[in-house]
């Protein structure tokens, strides 16, 4: 039966953007990631879900290299971005980053201006050619994250000034003004009010158009708003990965049945 | 009864009155705790600092008050022009304390019999020798005033310690009994106490502002002392400094202030840069192997005594400089110059702005880099528009803090710059700093009422306006930059 999905799969195959074949994650000698094995297509919304401390966020991190800033972070495996090994010796982390955006947990805005939090990377990326180029991009991306309104009047104050639900909009557009190949979230949504969160969930949906997005939730609903696929993972297992309508209405694995009924996790 | 004897009765005192607080609020309540405001230990303490607090407070007033009062009541005992004289009366209040507790200790030690000391009289015999019997060497022998003086001085602070005795006791006492009165299960013990360590908090906080308070009050008279022998107008525009001790001195500040800010400008050009740099490298770059060797030994610059790099500067980056760059691009030919002495004082200060500013970039939240890199920023990058920025108030107050030691630095100066006063733009010629010329006017064997040691005050205050004008200027740059990004 899951042969035949995989061919059902195949059929409307889109392109395969990063293909991860046994990553292995360790914290110093914690194993937080055992032999995972996933592909995240293009132009999809994929979900990971599953308890606290499973290793989400880690794989996630994984995804653009955030994890070369821990020293304890050792990751094994490969990870292919269209093709390509990123955790090849010739690939520039940094010119990785500016492909595959993130979004963090907790928001982390600089102590800049609303305005100079979006234009940083832009700036740093030479994106704009000038000043007016540069307000567009800002101003286009406060939009999509559904923060325009709120502060087009006050885009000279501090973005630490704006509530929690706020800093994280602030995030998200930060994130989108580099216009990443890949926009990877982790729990954008756990500080927004159920507005906030519809918005950002049409954002996710319209960015699916050109980009491939990667969320991690711990919203049953959300996962199975805003994505196409879902993957479950499990003490660092990654226990199944599959369609999101066949992960939340017919489960193969007692595991993830048990979570998505809320009796783990 | 000694002081040491007084604190200890009063501590003992206290903590009998502990027990018994403690053990009455328990009895009060039948032994069930439940029933009290607060726990049982909190009553004892109740009752402990009830009985301290206001007892060695003021035994500690009693003790700073004393002595000026006493001092106070000699002044019948001589001229009055010789003891309205401040140099005068200063030597001649050492005298009679010297020679009253020359007299204790002679009673002590059995050589005097206690009515004798206070009967003796100069006239019947060399009170110095008594003197020297028990130990007590006196430069010259004893005038009538001073020994009657002393006496006096004898009889009035033992009648002092009886009273400070008494007092104590019973204001030690009314605390205990007043507080074991009110120990009840109605006592709110625990926020009594909360309140009591919060003045004792407030006191401690006191004693430091009340300090410097002290410091710039005393300096504050010497200098308009001086300024009352000297215009003021010469002293803050005058372009030249030769103080003459015979007299007919000019003491004009600018040359000092010059040579001050001069060199440590050139220190500051030195160590900023290196400082934070290194900074830099350590908290971000840096493994943690690497740093855990670097930082240690950049540190160890921080605690060589400031006369070692004296002599540095003396014997090696002096003629160093006249050598290499003074000489051949003809600028002179003195070894001791502004240049020698700030690039020294600036090594000196590179641990300090680097061991601060490390700590400070390292506090800025882990989270600040996350951002920064996960949109693709590079290393210099993130620190140059994330996390100087965020650092900044810090960093700020770390380069004045090493601004205020460069201003303040003095043996590195005399032995790098030498003690010639002089206005010049030239850095390889030698100029000197306030700072040198403070210790120059005080030392050697002057009188302590002339301008030319005066004006040391004069010069202290001046450099005592530039430090705090720094940190005030700090305080603005800091609150204006927090008012943006917070
Ligand atoms: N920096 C780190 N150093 C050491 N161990 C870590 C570190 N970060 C995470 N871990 C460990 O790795 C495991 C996975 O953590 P991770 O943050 O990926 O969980 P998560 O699935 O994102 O959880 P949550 O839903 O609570 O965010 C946990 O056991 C955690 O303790
Ligand atoms: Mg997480």
């Amino acid at each position: 039966m899951y042969d035949t999905q995989v061919t059902e799969r195949a059929v409307d195959s889109k392109k395969i953007k990063f293909q991860c074949r046994n990553v292995q994650v360790y914290y110093g000698s914690t194993h937080a990631i055992k032999d995972v094995n996933v592909d995240i297509e293009d132009k999809t919304v994929t979900a990971f879900i599953g308890p606290s401390g499973c290793g989400k966020s880690t794989f996630l991190r994984c995804l653009n290299r955030m994890n070369d800033t821990i020293d304890s972070c050792r990751v094994e495996g490969d990870i292919n971005l269209d093709g390509k090994n990123i955790y090849d010796h010739d690939v520039d982390p940094v010119q990785l980053r500016a492909k595959v955006g993130m979004v963090f947990q907790k928001p982390n805005p600089f102590p800049k201006s609303i305005y100079d939090n979006v234009a940083y990377g832009p700036k740093i990326h030479g994106m704009a050619r000038n000043k007016a180029e540069l307000d567009e991009i800002v101003e286009k991306s406060l939009r999509r994250a559904a923060l325009w309104d709120e502060v087009k009047d006050r885009l000279d104050t501090p973005g630490t000034g704006l509530s929690g639900g706020q800093q994280q909009r602030l995030c998200i557009a930060r994130a989108v003004a580099t216009a990443p190949e890949v926009l990877l979230m982790d729990e954008p949504c756990s500080a927004l009010d159920p507005i906030a969160t519809a918005q950002v969930e049409e954002l996710i949906d319209e960015l699916k158009q050109r980009y491939s997005v990667v969320i991690v939730t711990h919203s049953m609903q959300q996962a199975a708003r805003v994505s196409q696929r879902t993957a479950f993972f499990h003490l660092g297992d990654l226990v199944e990965f599959d369609d999101t309508d066949t992960i939340f209405t017919n489960p193969h694995d007692p595991r993830t049945e048990s979570y998505i009924s809320g009796r783990i996790g | 009864m000694s002081v040491a004897l007084l604190f200890g009765l009063v501590i003992v005192l206290a903590c009998v009155g502990y027990l018994i607080g403690r053990y009455r609020a328990i009895a009060s309540v039948g032994g069930d705790m439940r029933g009290l405001h607060s726990l049982p230990s909190f009553y004892g303490w109740h009752v402990f600092l009830f009985t301290t607090v206001p007892s060695l407070l003021f035994l500690a007033l009693w003790l700073l008050a004393q002595p000026l009062v006493l001092e106070r009541s000699l002044s019948e005992f001589f001229p009055s022009d010789r003891f309205d004289s401040p140099t005068e009366r200063t030597l001649l209040l050492a005298d009679v304390r010297r020679v009253a507790e020359g007299l204790d200790k002679a009673v002590d030690q059995g050589i005097l019999t206690e009515s004798r000391a206070v009967s003796l009289r100069t006239e019947f015999g060399s009170v110095r020798d008594r003197l020297a019997e028990a130990g007590v060497a006196l430069g010259s022998d004893v005038t009538p005033e001073v020994l009657r003086a002393a006496q006096d001085y004898r009889k009035r602070s033992a009648a002092g310690a009886v009273i400070r005795t008494a007092l104590t006791l019973l204001i030690a006492g009314a605390g205990f009994a007043f507080s074991i009165y009110a120990t009840g299960p109605a006592l709110r013990a625990r926020s009594r106490v909360e309140t009591v360590i919060l003045v004792l908090l407030a006191l401690a906080s006191t004693v430091a502002i009340l300090t410097t308070v002290g410091i710039v009050l005393s300096m504050l008279s010497e200098s308009l002392r001086f300024f009352s022998m000297y215009p003021w107008q010469d002293f803050f525009f005058g372009l030249t400094w030769s103080p003459n001790f015979r007299g007919n001195s000019e003491l004009g500040l600018l040359p000092l202030l010059w040579g001050t800010l001069y060199i440590s400008l050139v220190a500051m050009i030195v160590a900023v840069p290196l400082g934070l740099f290194t900074a830099i490298y350590l908290a971000e770059y840096a493994g943690p192997r690497t740093r855990s060797v670097v930082k240690p030994m950049i540190e160890v610059i921080a605690g060589i005594p400031t006369v070692v790099f004296g002599l540095f500067a003396l014997v090696t980056v002096g003629p160093f400089l006249r050598d290499a760059f003074a000489e051949p691009l003809g600028l002179g030919s003195s070894a001791s110059s502004v240049m020698t002495a700030g690039i020294v004082i600036g090594i000196l200060n590179i641990p300090f702005v680097s061991s601060l500013s490390d700590d400070i970039i390292n506090a800025v939240p882990q989270a600040m880099r996350d951002g920064s890199y996960g949109l693709g920023a590079t290393k210099s990058e993130t620190v140059r528009q994330v996390l100087l920025p965020a650092a900044l108030p810090g960093i700020v107050g770390a380069i004045l803090l090493a601004g205020s030691r460069a201003i303040g630095e003095t043996m590195i100066v005399t032995m790098g710059a030498g003690a010639a006063a002089r206005l010049d733009l030239n850095p390889f010629e030698a100029m000197t700093t306030i700072t040198v010329k403070i210790v120059s006017q005080l030392t050697g064997d002057t009188e302590f009422d002339s301008p030319e040691t005066l004006v040391a005050f004069a010069l202290g205050m001046t450099l005592f306006v530039i430090t705090l004008g720094l940190n005030i200027l700090a305080l603005a740059i800091v609150r204006r930059y927090r008012e943006q990004y917070e």
